[in-house]
């Protein structure tokens, strides 16, 4: 038996890229979907990048699967709204080489805006989707979904969820198979998509649905296991491990395809048993089909179409089982933060004393909506802050915006945040717009972009000249500026919020993890000096804490040395170190 | 032989990723079917954050539930109590003496709970180090986490050998002989 290895559900999608012979990887970053492509570049045979959005990983990977060669693109749930375009087409289009897309996505909103169900997208696009339940199938059923991709001349979508993508577990390693390119043959019918052509690849989509109906009943990735033959249940993914779990006794039919749903199989299966089950995380997309084919099923009724499901929650649900635990304690919660020595902190702190609101964008920056920042009023999607700041301005008049900023990071400017600035302009709107530039994608995990200067690979790269790209789509006024530069962006920020014409401050300072060497600087509060008046606490940085007997003090082992604290002492109490 | 749930909690930052490398390099060494859980993401910029690790003849979840802990490693006290009701009536519980306001405390929309220990030890085995003052006398105060490791080692069924020879595989070459260090001194603190 060949090597076993403990891998995260990312690292064995990877892995089975590579074995399946994969030669082409695109993907944006977005939790829980990034560690994909960080594990990709461990193999030198598949080219790999980060595209600037997941609309345009996709085309790469289009391109790729055209021209014969077996390609990857990946990417979180939301991401996959980005690139539903070319998905629905590339639906109709087909493949030459194997195309598949592995789409993660996160029920319980670890890292997220939504809690949308791809498997709803993915029959929308009438797309097969297959969902592995641990990481030994993550890899297996990446291999697989190549071969059906070139089987039924389709993108196939891997679904994942943030439990499956980051728990690890045994993988048994194979080698890569040795797969050669498809000719390309050019073929206007197939590959150029007016509606003419459409129309005919449209028949050829609908009859690839019903073969997978029919064939799906003997894929081996479905599989059937009769125990106790009073409850039966339907279940695929994550949820099948807590099924099996909760329910030892039961008969369980877990599938491996979920979209088109292998018709004669579960049928069987329902007759079979006298009380059916269907237990799926978030929506109740086979229980609908099922039920609509005249079976009786208990799915949603008895449990919850939000979060993440658990063994106790199947067994309180199925069995009415009162589990006996200790309650939880009622305790302060523990939201995620900036970190000591975040750049956003400075420029929040400069808005909140301005009284200036914003419209917020995706990011670490996101943070900037709670206590004790609280500036940021609203979060939508990628680049949305700038666009939506323009609606507002269209809607109530240029002067309703003087207090209005819309804040953006770099990353997310690129992703498609250019669009709308490129509309700002275009559009005759006044806006003021802060780009955070902390030169890389923070909340992901420092992921390389188009303004980095290095690609995922690792090669030195052209750099993107932010503030050059805003005065190119036809911005007179842009400013960069320090982000620890308070004075100077404070002075800025008031002026442009108030001018008749749009502005953008690009205000950068790297990323406080993104610098690994050890801290040089660091600031101590000199408790002689300290009045005690907690100004310094206001941005609200986590190093800094006040003691039962009033005294403040900064944490040295977690002081990133800003002086974004020391900026703030009106008693010069606090000195660097 | 039962399935055995370890936990690992904390605060984003805290290096819980590194200790549950360490016990799956441990359990997957002895043999085991094991199964890991982590958080990325959001949710790891300064917030808490919890690691599952299972192992066994066969390990289905790969989450572990309230009252099936059998060790629950805490690297702060108030994710301690947060997470105690994940603990099993005969489990133990190892925890880092250390207090991390979190945000609400810091801008005083709630108070820090006191007496954490205690109220932990009226149902439980509470095992307490004050793990960074351990790890600066050793001279890096970053291997105190190594340190909270070696107490809870105390209470699982691996041998000190296998533990040592798993952190030696798991963590960076230049920090071997320290990591290693902290081990015992956590392995040997009654």
């Amino acid at each position: 038996m060949s090597e076993k290895v403990l891998m995260l559900g990312n690292e064995a999608f990877a892995r089975g890229a590579y074995e399946a012979g994969c030669k082409v990887s695109a993907a944006y970053p977005g939790t829980p979907s990034t560690e994909i492509s960080e594990n990709i570049i461990k193999y030198k045979e598949i080219y790999s990048e980060w595209s600037p959005n997941e609309k345009v990983a996709m085309e790469v990977a289009v391109g790729a699967s055209i021209i014969g060669v077996r390609a990857l693109a990946s990417m979180k749930h939301v991401g996959l709204n980005v690139a539903a375009d070319p998905l629905f087409t590339a639906s109709y289009i087909g493949v030459t080489g194997g195309l598949v897309a592995i789409i993660a996505d996160d029920p319980g909103l670890y890292s997220s805006q939504n809690e949308q169900d791809t498997r709803a997208v993915a029959r929308a696009a009438k797309i097969p989707v297959l969902e592995p339940s641990d990481s030994a199938e993550a890899k297996e059923f990446v291999k697989f979904a190549f071969d059906l991709s070139e089987k039924y001349d389709t993108p196939v979508i891997v679904r994942s969820t943030t439990r499956l993508s980051h728990s690890q577990g045994l993988v048994e390693l194979g080698d890569r198979v040795d797969i050669q390119d498809k000719p390309y043959v050019r073929d206007a019918a197939k590959n150029v998509m007016m509606p003419g052509n459409a129309k005919g690849r449209h028949l050829l989509v609908e009859s690839r649905e019903k073969a997978l109906i029919n064939d799906s009943c003997d894929f081996p990735i479905n599989t059937v296991e009769y125990k106790d033959k009073k409850i039966g249940v339907i279940t695929s993914g994550i949820p099948y491990q807590y099924v099996k779990e909760a329910l030892p006794e039961a008969s369980v039919l877990k599938l491996g395809i979920v979209n088109p749903l292998p018709r004669k199989l579960i049928e069987d299966f329902a007759s079979k048993v006298d009380t059916l089950y269907v237990i799926e995380e978030l929506d109740p997309i086979i229980e609908e089909q099922v039920k609509s084919w005249g079976i009786k099923a208990i799915g949603k009724d008895i449990l919850t179409v939000q979060g993440e499901y658990s063994a106790n929650m199947i067994r309180r649900a199925v069995k009415g089982e009162e589990i006996s635990i200790l309650p939880a304690t009622d305790i302060p919660n523990r939201p995620p933060i900036l970190c000591p020595g975040c750049p956003h902190r400075s420029v929040y702190t400069i808005l909140k004393k301005l009284k200036i609101r914003a419209a917020g964008d995706i990011g670490c920056y996101t943070l900037g909506a709670v206590a004790p920042l609280g500036v940021v009023d609203t979060t939508i999607c990628m680049g949305a802050s700038i666009s939506s700041l323009h609606g507002m301005e269209k809607a109530k008049g240029k002067d309703y915006i003087k207090d209005w900023v819309a804040v953006i990071g770099d990353g997310t400017f690129l992703h498609t945040g250019i669009n709308s600035l490129m509309n700002m302009v275009y559009n005759k709107g006044t806006g003021t717009v802060l780009i955070l530039d902390n030169s890389t994608t923070g909340m992901t995990g420092h992921q390389d972009h188009a303004a980095t200067g290095k690609t995922l690979m690792g090669e030195a790269t052209y750099s993107v000249d932010l503030e050059k790209l805003c005065r190119a789509v036809g911005v007179q006024q842009v400013h960069v500026i320090n982000a620890f530069d308070t004075k100077n962006l404070e002075k800025t920020i008031k002026e442009a919020v108030v001018a008749d014409e749009i502005v953008v401050i690009i205000a950068q300072a790297p990323c406080a993890l993104l610098d690994k060497s050890p801290v040089t600087k660091q600031y101590a509060i000199d408790q002689e000096k300290c009045k005690k008046c907690g100004l310094c606490m206001k941005p609200g940085c986590p190093a800094i804490t006040k003691r039962e007997n009033g005294d403040i003090e900064i944490n040295d082992t977690m002081c990133n040395g800003c002086g974004l604290c020391a900026d703030q002492c009106r008693f010069d109490a606090i000195k660097s170190i | 032989m039962e399935t055995k749930n370890i936990m690992i909690v904390g605060v984003g930052g805290q290096g819980t990723l590194l200790t549950s490398r360490i016990l799956g390099g441990l359990t997957i060494g002895a043999g085991y079917d094991v199964k890991l859980s982590e958080v990325h993401g959001m949710a790891q910029r300064g917030g808490s954050v919890v690691t599952f690790v299972r192992y066994g003849e066969k390990v289905y979840e790969p989450i572990v539930e309230e009252g099936q802990a059998d060790v629950l490693i805490a690297f702060e006290k108030l994710e301690a109590l947060r997470y105690v009701h994940f603990l099993k009536k005969d489990g133990a519980i190892v925890v880092n003496d250390q207090q991390i306001d979190p945000m609400p405390v810091v801008i005083g929309a709630a108070k820090y709970p006191e007496n954490i220990l205690e109220e932990i030890s009226k149902n439980h085995r509470v095992y307490k180090v004050d793990a960074i003052e351990e790890a600066k006398r050793l001279g890096n105060s970053r291997v105190f986490n190594v340190i909270v490791l070696g107490i809870a080692a105390q209470h699982m069924e691996f041998s000190k050998e296998e533990w040592l020879s798993v952190i030696e595989k798991t963590v960076p070459a230049k920090t071997i002989d320290i990591n290693k260090k902290a081990f015992e001194l956590g392995y040997n603190l009654r």
